[in-house]
């Protein structure tokens, strides 16, 4: 029975993530088409971050945002993803002692 | 001789490439692991065995689904019921998909629909912000590198998580929860220090997103968030940019 769910779910996971690697290359986008779909990651990471984030520790919705606006700064003043990745573990970390 | 010193300069490139891939995929390994872990843990008081636990992190991949996946056995969700969740929630990998492989039109099917299989929210976040690999000789070992550093870390972590049980104490793996969200933002950042119009893009489908999420499922929320705020780039990024 779990077998089964664990096929399902491959199934209906790998399906859609393999379809446009099978049709890319008969297609022909316009302009505006590849420029939509250059801006996906950018709007995939925001839908991504938010709400998502309020989530970290669902009772108290602020610690994600601290943590994550740790990670802006960090980012912002141009360091590597990882120390902005430790700097948010570390801040939220701390506020939950 | 030049024959020689080619294959030479092949090779080195081709290590360069393995290498850069896992370097680059390093702080999706540093996000996946504790969440992996836990996936483990989890799964294991849902009733799943050893084997399967790792079998559904070896051919689902997908994060956020295996949670929901094994939840859903823990109360004793049918199948049918299970599976159609799973589709809603990762749909949106067809959407990131279709963005990918539009940048991998030079690559050869052959690469493509494997590079594809391992598409998640972090290694596409992380591949579509290198961009300039996918023209790059060898470039496609770079994503292979990258996809199969953070593919490794989920199998295993997950592995490890079902045999140990909870190793990391609870306030710790529940501080490392926001590593993935600091990743996605440390992605985004230094795009919106080059454009602040891509800053506006992610805001858009944040919006989104959220109105979408108070009537719909998330999973269709963060389809709709991603399709939507993109279709703002049409008007906001200019032709050359990526």
């Amino acid at each position: 029975m779990i077998f089964a769910v664990i096929i399902g779910m491959a199934l209906v996971t790998m399906i859609p993530r393999a379809i446009p690697a099978f049709i890319v290359d008969k297609l022909q986008f316009k302009e505006w088409v590849n420029r939509w779909l250059n801006a996906i990651p950018f709007a995939a990471l925001g839908a991504l971050i938010f709400p998502g984030i309020l989530n970290v520790k669902p009772d108290q919705p602020h610690i994600g945002l601290v943590g994550g606006a740790v990670a802006v700064v960090l980012a912002y003043l141009g360091l590597n993803v990882i120390v902005a990745v430790l700097g948010a573990i570390v801040t939220v970390f701390l506020l939950t002692m | 001789m030049t024959t020689k010193a080619i294959h030479k300069s092949n090779t080195s490139s081709a290590a360069h490439m393995i290498k850069r891939g896992i370097s680059v995929g390093f702080p999706i390994m540093l996000g996946y692991l504790p969440i992996a872990l836990t996936y483990g843990v989890l799964a294991r008081q849902a009733g799943m065995s050893l084997t399967e636990l790792t079998l559904m992190s070896v051919m689902v991949f997908a994060g956020a689904s295996q949670f929901m996946g094994a939840n859903m056995i823990a109360v004793g969700a049918g199948a049918v019921e299970i599976i159609v969740a799973t589709f809603v929630l990762n749909f949106r990998h067809f959407v990131m998909s279709l963005s990918f492989m539009n940048r991998l039109r030079g690559i050869g099917r052959n690469w493509k629909v494997p590079l594809s299989l391992g598409l998640t929210d972090e290694t596409f976040a992380v591949s579509s912000l290198h961009t300039k690999e996918a023209k790059m000789e060898k470039g496609v070992l770079f994503y292979t590198a990258l996809i199969l550093t953070a593919y490794f870390s989920w199998v295993l972590g997950s592995l490890l998580g079902g045999v140990l049980g909870e190793v990391i104490p609870e306030q710790l793996s529940q501080s490392m929860g926001i590593a993935l969200y600091a990743m996605f933002i440390g992605l985004l950042i230094p795009s919106v220090k080059k454009e602040i119009r891509i800053g506006i893009i992610a805001i858009i489908a944040m919006l989104i997103n959220t109105i979408f999420n108070q009537f719909m499922s998330e999973g269709w929320a963060i389809v709709f968030g991603t399709v939507l705020g993109g279709l703002s780039g049409v008007f906001l990024l200019k032709e050359d940019q990526s």
